[in-house]
């Protein structure tokens, strides 16, 4: 990628934000429409700012479950894959029905994740985890699998023992998959949550979530407050994905070319 | 005085990947203690596949192959190979890659660190032990390789064409400093290299092989004494011996072409 000015890097989405919220306040006043068809971005403003308690109290209801599904998915994705790097007829045996979980809509699956791991925190945690799952394990295989052949001999050549050969080479060289991964994982996390609070709703206390929330709303043909929950819940994906791209920062930055700085 | 052992060697060695093509065909290389031997030849002739045989990375077909008086494989703990890229793993420094085959042996922290540190001070890089690789040129990775490999004070490098991505200059430089590093370390060295000037200056055996199946095609000798100066290669002896390699290659060439 060539390198651009971070002013333009800045200013480039600013403008088509700006331009898309003129383009908001267009349509809404040339079609005539109404408040709670289409409310303006201010009325949603407003809405977030009257809502403020609930959307904040819900979003961490949501962090909560997003972030367990998400680290037991990080944490299981990680050593299966382990798993299935180091064997290939466990490779051979288990893929295609990994491949079938990930095929199968988690709607379908949410009336036995609810039957077997209850209402509330532990089904949300269960859905989030089985949406985050599938890239965290199918990148980290790849990883393991992608080793320079040239750095196997050399393992080989020093007669690096399997269990060195693993830790020392091929975790660390799957490295920038295993963050691809965790980045994709990231997006779907806090979309798996709310999908799960939705669906789970608001039986074990607390606030219910965003999900709960955006059940709530509607059903109080509150649409301006729904809009809110969407720009709350686009807020905490952020949160989440700049976490993980800040923990593939902290990993990769010294060693890995993607941060490479033209500079000597 | 008895005989000295060889420390390669080869007898009638064959080798094929499962029923394909013959890649050797009845190699019978000697390599005796503190050779320096090149191996030249067209692509395709299998020298590479020498040297793999040798560090036992890749077995035998038909024949004997002794390494160090022993197999291959149980020869690995006395030879050292150096790859074509310098295969050093990017997410350690220059340091911790020159440490990794003493560490791979459970080496404790302390010696290793120090002694990766003084072989990365004779390679002339005391500055840059806390680069990563992509900080470092393609001379200097190179170096970090060689003093990665003679951390172990192997009795036997293989070095298989180490220098091929360099640009001459500093590929003239690591050929006279490869040579000085053996003055210090004693080493018997198997060098494949598709120069011709670098194969004469380095080595005193010059090994020209054939393609098809691979097999030894000649040999010239080149008997100056070593140290050889980087003058060696301005003079009229040493022009004349790549000349005589030069002309075994030509012959090789021509029974592909034939």
């Amino acid at each position: 990628m060539k390198k651009s000015s971070p002013l333009l890097l800045w200013l480039l989405p600013l403008v088509c934000g700006l331009l898309f919220v003129a383009l908001w306040y267009g349509v809404r006043r040339w079609s005539g429409l109404q408040s709670w068809i289409l409310p303006t971005p201010g009325e949603i403003v407003a809405a977030a700012w009257q809502e403020r308690t609930r959307l904040l109290a819900a979003a961490g209801d949501t962090a909560v479950g997003a972030l367990g599904g998400f680290l037991l998915a990080a944490l299981l994705g990680f050593g299966t894959a382990l798993g299935l790097g180091a064997s290939r007829s466990l490779r051979a045996s288990l893929y295609p029905w990994l491949l079938v979980l990930q095929m199968t809509p988690v709607i379908v699956l949410t009336p036995i994740i609810v039957l077997w791991a209850g209402p509330g925190l532990p089904g949300i945690v269960t859905i989030t985890w089985l949406i985050s799952f599938f890239p965290i394990v199918a990148n980290m295989t790849q990883g393991l699998l992608s080793t320079d052949m040239n750095h196997v001999a050399l393992f080989r050549m020093a007669n690096a023992s399997r269990l060195q050969e693993l830790w020392l080479l091929r975790v660390p060289a799957a490295m920038p998959f295993y963050l691809a991964g965790l980045r994709i994982a990231a997006t779907l996390a806090p979309i798996g949550a709310i999908f799960g609070e939705y669906m789970v709703g608001n039986s074990s206390g607390g606030t219910g979530g965003l999900g709960f929330l955006v059940y709530s709303y509607n059903t109080q043909i509150k649409i301006p407050a729904l809009f809110a929950t969407a720009l709350t819940s686009c807020l905490l994906g952020f949160i989440f994905v700049a976490a993980v791209a800040w923990l593939n920062w902290a990993v990769l930055h010294k060693w890995h070319d993607s941060f490479e700085r033209n500079d000597h | 005085m008895e005989p000295v052992a060889p420390i390669v060697k080869f007898t009638s060695l064959k080798k094929r990947y499962g029923a394909g093509p013959w890649i050797l065909a009845d190699i019978n290389l000697a390599v005796a203690p503190n050779d320096f031997v090149s191996l030249i030849g067209p692509s395709g002739c299998g020298k590479s596949t020498v040297l793999k045989l040798i560090s036992g990375l890749s077995p035998g077909t038909e024949g004997g192959l002794e390494v160090l008086g022993t197999t291959p494989r149980q020869a690995r703990d006395r030879q050292a190979f150096i790859f074509q890229d310098a295969t050093l793993l990017p997410w350690l420094t220059a340091q911790r890659n020159a440490e990794l085959p003493l560490r791979l042996r459970g080496v404790a922290a302390s010696e290793r660190a120090a002694k990766a540190r003084a072989m990365l001070d004779l390679v002339g890089l005391a500055g840059a032990r806390d680069y990563y690789p992509r900080q470092l040129s393609g001379g200097m990775k190179m170096r970090v390789s060689i003093a990665r490999a003679l951390t172990l004070s192997p009795q036997l490098l293989l070095l298989d064409e180490p220098f091929g991505a360099l640009d001459e200059m500093t590929r003239n430089r690591l050929n006279e400093e490869l040579l000085a590093l053996r003055e210090r370390s004693r080493f018997t060295a198997l060098f494949v290299t598709h120069s011709v000037s670098e194969a004469v200056f380095l080595s005193n055996r010059v090994v020209v092989m054939a393609a098809n199946p691979g097999r030894e095609h000649g040999e010239v000798r080149v008997d100056f004494p070593y140290p050889r100066p980087a003058a060696l290669r301005g003079s009229p002896e040493f022009l004349a011996k790549v000349n005589e390699v030069t002309q075994l290659l030509h012959q090789v060439e021509a029974t592909i072409s034939a």
